[in-house]
């Protein structure tokens, strides 16, 4: 029992973590179907929002309550300003959005390389966010804590937004049936770009998030991509639910592959889970039952 | 290119297509019992009964979301089923569905769906070949199959043989799709709306083309099209909110007085249509 | 013309022969054997192309993670070399420095030559089949099969990284001295290991034409435009897709493995996600389902590399991310769409085709 909860709290940390990378691509790459590469990037970008608004606020505490909604809005007109450009011209070529918006990636990368220097910077945490909590002899870090209520506050935030508001309504008219949803009068156009506006503003708040955890850097967004896109997968596509399930379910692997072996033996092991898991759900957890052919 | 008038369907060639050896078809029969599908926890199709014999062209007709395509799709291995549907003696369902159609099994999709990047020549050519092995499919193609030949002939489309198949006009992309069925040699030929979108010249073809091909083979169509129907069904299941509702000739069906109800008489369900 | 040379019958043997007196008599001639030798190294990445060309352009199966079998023919190459520099029974270097002295039970078979170039071949050609099949028949595709695949690369270039004493880690293997007995710093020595690699390369573009002409390519290419009608018909595409993924990941491997003698490293940074994508530019920019678009594309990008990393370092990064958004997004066919339709502008096409891909350069 000792053994076990320290690395219960290690994977659900680890989960809460690819939740907030995955959960922005469940709605752009879920609901829309268009595989965003530069998703990571937009994680950077929020990343680099906090460490700005550190610098021109000061204070630690002050500064991160800034940067949370600021990340939101810089990853949201980042993602904003791909969708007009380039992404609305290929919603009938999803395989090609990957390559472009890839291409968009190391853009930004480099981008990020020359504003802010090749070394990673570092965002100081604020003092109310250092140390553990104690629960049951169980020291938790307060970081870690935090981002998990984060990803809770999102998850939460994104299903009123989906169920109750006339906004979700919308979104799921058009996911559903999207000729059908233009004949009924709704713009699908003005759905798409909020919706990816949204799914890039949470990319930007997960951004922020991480630099709690540990330094930024121009390849930040690369190391959450992969694993993020395989979060949504396992979860099944157009359901916040399986990515919830997805991400701690991957996260919790990881943690106690990690116990008994290496982290990387870890990495490997799950990821062998992860393509016996589609022999059995070749759609993941969650599927919606069609008839049609795709 | 579009211009479709002109090359229309050849009967001679799709009679040596066809042939003469008609005793390989004489037991051939589709027998559907108690089939269901079930999509989540809604029935599309119940309780079906449904026998089909070699040399009589039946129809399968309905008000839409009757489940007529749904009960093809099961019969193919698309969707799951349980119940049973054999055809020659062999139970189809809980086979994969390139399976299914090595048993012979074929069938044609509402909106035609042909290799649009590939040629004429080339869609009929791949129909043709389920059965090569690796070093025939690894050489370049020298001469073209016999069968190939006769049903470029008999589509009308022989002079269009290295066309891209997605540039065809609507009709002669279903016939296309009628001469890969045959090259295929499939026994039992699942038509879904082959006429729809085609001109009243081109369905009397189609319809005289498929009569032949009943006469030997076990065709279903589903259709729409009540002129076409009473022109050239022999047989016809009605089918409404995934049941039969009806069986019997064209003449029969139509004075069931269930079937007016729900399909014939009410204009409404027509209209739709 | 190139349509009449590539697709005719005496056409290809033209163009053989051009490539082949290009390699063989003017390269060696007309180059340095620094640049030489900087060519053989695109020749090696080249092979990747011929495989993701007929994988992703003919089959539809875009493979984000070809560094996998890229680098399972590297690493297998690269362990014979440091066991055959170590000497009978010996140990190599790295092994002494990081790790505990002792080579790994799984390093021995590649003591042998033979057994080495076997499973260059093997290795990949198993997993990929092993993979192919359960990814290919519960029909995993499209973006899912992206995903997995470039999955699959960062999770074998993160195994590398953690297993330090075994594989070198992050630096990789390296300091090779020779390449099955004969000394790698010498340059006649290197100029054989160029024209190894053209040969082989060469082969492999006679491979894929056979492929292209041949019926089973006509059926990659209706597999990958309507899978459900295939299936209808009474192939497996299933078959068919890990048929082809196969291939790819053997002409992989084997471009991984001239890679290691050639340029004289293999590490994890060769064979990640970033280099895993990374061969698909030139794939893109030179026509994805024609036959000679991957290799050509593929040359001039490392060339372009070379060459503008040489002068302005960072800019290659925005170089690379122009091309990836430019040409996907408006040239999806490749530069061989453009020679085509120039060509085919006097002739009156039927009506212009969407996707360009899917026909023969």
């Amino acid at each position: 029992m000792d053994l076990l909860l320290p690395q219960l709290f290690a994977g659900l940390s680890l989960g809460s973590v690819l939740l907030l990378a995955a959960l922005g691509l469940a709605l752009t790459f879920g609901q829309m179907g268009v595989i965003n590469m530069a998703h990571g990037e937009f994680m950077m970008a929020g990343a680099y929002t906090a460490f700005v608004t550190q610098a021109l606020v000061g204070n630690a505490g002050v500064s991160l309550l800034v940067a949370l909604p600021a990340g939101f809005l810089v990853g949201g007109v980042l993602g904003l300003i791909l969708e007009a450009t380039l992404i609305r011209r290929m919603y009938h070529r999803p395989l090609d959005t990957l390559l472009v918006t890839w291409g968009v990636a190391l853009l930004l990368q480099q981008v990020a390389r020359d504003v802010f220097g090749a070394p990673n910077v570092d965002v100081s945490v604020p003092t109310w966010l250092t140390g553990a909590v104690s629960i049951g002899g169980l020291a938790l870090p307060k970081t870690r804590l935090f981002i998990l209520a984060i990803a809770i506050v999102c998850v939460l935030a994104l299903a009123v937004v989906l169920r109750s508001t006339s906004l979700g309504r919308r979104i799921r008219a058009v996911v559903q049936n999207r000729d059908l949803a233009e004949a009924s009068g709704i713009s699908s156009r003005a759905t798409d770009r909020t919706t990816f506006f949204i799914g890039s503003g949470l990319a930007g708040i997960a951004g922020v998030a991480v630099t709690l955890l540990g330094s930024t850097g121009p390849n930040l967004g690369m190391s959450y991509i992969v694993d993020a896109f395989l979060v949504v997968v396992v979860g099944g596509i157009g359901h916040i639910k399986g990515t919830v399930i997805a991400a701690a379910a991957l996260g919790l692997m990881q943690a106690f592959f990690e116990f008994s072996t290496t982290a990387s033996i870890a990495k490997v092991l799950v990821f062998v889970v992860i393509i016996a898991f589609l022999q059995v759900r070749p759609q993941g957890l969650l599927v919606t039952r069609t008839r049609s052919l795709a | 290119m579009s211009d479709a008038t002109g090359e229309e369907i050849d009967l001679a060639s799709a009679e040596a297509l066809l042939g003469t050896d008609t005793d390989r078809f004489r037991h051939d029969y589709l027998e559907i019992r108690g089939l269901r599908v079930a999509f989540g926890g809604f029935v599309a199709v119940r309780d079906v009964d449904l026998t089909v014999t070699q040399g009589d062209l039946h129809f399968l007709i309905g008000p839409n979301g009757a489940g007529k395509t749904t009960l093809i799709d099961a019969v193919t291995g698309l969707v799951s089923a349980t119940g049973s549907a054999r055809f020659g003696g062999t139970e189809l369902l809980g086979r994969g569905t390139h399976r299914i159609a090595r048993e012979g099994v074929g069938r044609t999709f509402q909106t035609a769906s042909v290799f649009e990047e590939l040629t004429v020549l080339q869609n009929l050519d791949i129909a043709a070949g389920a059965r090569r092995g690796p070093m025939a499919l690894l050489r370049r193609r020298r001469d073209t199959p016999e069968a190939v030949e006769q049903a470029l002939e008999m589509t009308g489309l022989a002079s269009h043989r290295h066309t891209a198949a997605g540039v065809l006009a609507h009709g002669q992309k279903q016939w296309l799709e009628i001469g890969m069925l045959l090259v295929q040699d499939a026994h039992l030929l699942l038509l879904d709306e082959p006429v729809a979108g085609m001109t009243h010249a081109e369905r009397e073809e189609t319809g005289e083309l498929l009569r032949r091909i009943g006469s030997q083979r076990v065709v279903v169509v589903v259709e729409h099209d009540m002129e076409f129907l009473r022109s050239f069904a022999d047989s016809v299941t009605v089918m409404h909110q995934g049941q039969v509702l009806a069986e019997g000739t064209v003449a029969e069906v139509q004075q069931d007085p269930a079937v007016v109800e729900v399909y014939l008489g009410d204009p409404a369900a027509e209209g739709k249509q | 013309m190139i349509r009449t040379l590539t697709t005719g019958r005496t056409g290809p043997l033209i163009l053989l022969a051009i490539a082949a007196i290009l390699l063989f008599a003017v390269a060696p001639i007309a180059l340095s054997p620094f640049r030489l030798s900087l060519l053989a190294r695109f020749l090696c990445v080249a092979m990747v192309a011929v495989g993701i060309g007929l994988a992703w352009g003919r089959g539809g199966l875009l493979t984000l993670g070809q560094g996998l079998y890229f680098g399972l023919g590297a690493y297998v190459m690269a362990m014979h070399l440091k066991l055959a520099d170590a000497g009978p029974g010996g140990v190599p270097d790295f092994m002494t420095l990081y790790g505990t002295g002792e080579v790994p039970w799984w390093w021995e078979p590649m003591r042998s030559p033979v057994v080495t170039l076997v499973l260059i071949v093997l290795v990949p050609a198993t997993l990929a089949a092993a993979l192919g099949w359960a990814i290919f028949t519960r029909r995993v595709r499209g973006a899912y099969f992206a995903i997995l695949s470039q999955a699959l690369a960062a999770a074998f270039a993160i195994l590398l990284i953690g297993q330090q004493q075994t594989t070198g880690g992050t630096n990789g293997l390296n300091g090779f001295r020779a390449f099955f007995g004969y000394d790698l710093t010498d340059p006649v020595n290197q100029r054989m290991l160029f024209f190894i690699a053209a040969g082989v390369l060469l082969v492999m573009v006679v491979i894929a034409r056979q492929l292209m002409v041949s019926r089973f390519g006509e059926l990659l290419v209706a597999v990958r435009d309507a899978e459900d009608r295939v299936r209808f018909l009474g192939y497996d595409p299933a078959a068919v897709k890990t048929i082809v993924y196969v291939l790819a990941a053997v002409m992989a491997a084997v471009g991984g493995a001239l890679f290691v003698p050639i340029v004289g490293i293999i590490s994890p940074t060769d064979i990640g996600v970033v280099p895993s994508i990374g061969f698909l530019i030139g794939v893109a920019i030179g026509g994805r389902a024609t036959l000679l678009g991957p290799v050509l594309g593929s040359i001039a990008v490392s060339w372009a590399e070379t060459s503008v990393a040489e002068q302005f370092p960072s800019a290659w990064t925005y170089f690379q991310g122009a091309l990836f958004l430019g040409v996907i997004a408006f040239l999806p066919g490749g530069l061989a769409s453009i020679v085509r339709r120039r060509r085919a502008a006097p002739v009156t096409e039927p009506e212009p085709d969407p996707r360009p891909e899917g026909r023969t350069l």
